[in-house]
């Protein structure tokens, strides 16, 4: 069975984002699994030292995210892109109480989708999280993706701001059908 | 109207509403809040909650994001071992997103408890019956989920069993409160959601 849908070939980014996690203090890793996700979620189940939360819907990651904040924990929400549009009522707690919210999301819908029930919500993430106050950065080439994610959580951690990081597909790869 | 009660009129017989009066309950099972984080849901439990802590600053209500309180208790309780966490919520706001207590069973944080106040009604909004009322049990539901220990208080006498497992359970669990659908406590509060979570951190920090 081939790995569509993951990651391209072989890089090197994944791991080294799980590190650079780690670095920041992320202790709680939730997620609705994707397979662009598919390294930082194993790593995390791997590691003693974080909670690995899987979710039955993206938004419970909004609520446990602001949770651990209120505790004085970091984490980060892993999502496809579809899953955004089930977060959107729950980034009113982040937006209207100012809670920190880092989001990473593997893109669908958009660069080269052969699946027309993708391409609705793909094409509309951004926009709805903006609309929702949440900053969106992207990351289309292999060696955007530490230098992005270590930007946004800055602006997370340090400036207090919800920010998507987009996994472009362009990035990942479209799956094949 | 006539046929949709008498559908339900099996399911109804099987979830009597309740006896209990929320003023009367909440105190007897959280005699000394200051022991707890509370995460409250909105409306209702907000005003329970807003009652039962005075002005400690140990509690979070919501009073939107309906469903949040669940997942909100559990990323709180991860974040803190230290501290015995309490989602004080209602059944409107616990069936909004009740897969969530499939995600608190997966990781079981031993100083979680869900409390839901179940008057089988949407209270706020009219006291128009929830699925509660109309043969939904929240806490087979929460067994079906995982969770490892579970109460229905429907009666005075069952209170005390409760609390104790609420002070000192070692596993995560579900408490139901069947009340009567008669109305929380009058009682003002914030809903400025930013000073709340300063509030709530500032009192955390004040209790290390």
């Amino acid at each position: 069975m081939s790995d569509i849908g993951a990651v391209k070939g072989d890089p090197t980014w994944p791991d080294e984002l799980y590190e650079l996690l780690r670095q920041q203090g992320v202790t709680q890793f939730a997620y609705v699994p994707d397979a662009g996700h598919r390294v930082l979620i194993d790593r995390s189940l791997a590691d003693p030292d974080v909670h690995s939360v899987a979710l039955t819907t993206e938004e419970e990651g909004v609520g446990l995210l602001a949770g651990a904040h209120l505790g004085g924990a970091r984490g980060v929400l892993l999502m496809q892109s579809s899953g955004a549009g089930n977060c959107i009522n729950f980034l009113s707690l982040v937006k209207g109480g100012n809670f920190p919210l880092l989001m990473l999301l593997s893109m669908r819908g958009e660069f080269g989708e052969g699946n027309p029930w993708q391409i609705p919500m793909g094409q509309g993430v951004q926009a709805c999280l903006e609309a929702m106050g949440v900053i969106c950065l992207r990351a289309e080439k292999p060696e955007d993706v530490i230098p992005t994610v270590s930007a946004a959580c800055t602006m997370v951690f340090k400036s207090g701001s919800a920010v998507a990081v987009l996994l472009t597909q362009k990035l990942i790869g479209a799956k094949e059908f | 109207m006539a046929d949709s009660q008498s559908g339900n009129g099996r399911a109804a017989a099987m979830s009597p509403v309740g006896v209990l009066d929320r003023r009367e309950v909440l105190p007897k099972l959280f005699p000394n809040p200051k022991d707890y984080l509370f995460i409250a849901g909105l409306a209702g439990t907000a005003k329970d909650t807003a009652a039962l802590c005075g002005d400690d600053r140990n509690y979070y209500c919501l009073a939107g994001v309906m469903g949040a309180a669940a997942s909100m208790g559990l990323g709180l309780a991860l974040a803190r071992p230290d501290k015995r966490v309490v989602v004080l919520t209602g059944d409107g706001e616990l069936l909004m997103n009740v897969g969530t207590l499939a995600t608190i069973a997966v990781l079981n944080p031993p100083n979680l408890s869900i409390v839901c106040v179940d008057n089988g009604h949407y209270g706020e909004t009219g006291y128009q019956k929830s699925h509660t009322s109309l043969g939904v049990d929240l806490e087979a539901m929460a067994t079906g989920a995982g969770i490892p220990v579970t109460r229905t208080v429907t009666e005075d006498g069952q209170i005390a069993d409760a609390a104790e497992l609420i002070r000192s359970g070692n596993s995560s669990s579900f408490i139901l409160l069947k009340v009567k659908p008669t109305d929380p406590p009058k009682v003002r509060r914030s809903l400025d959601a930013a000073l709340s979570r300063l509030q709530f951190i500032e009192g955390l920090a004040a209790t290390r």
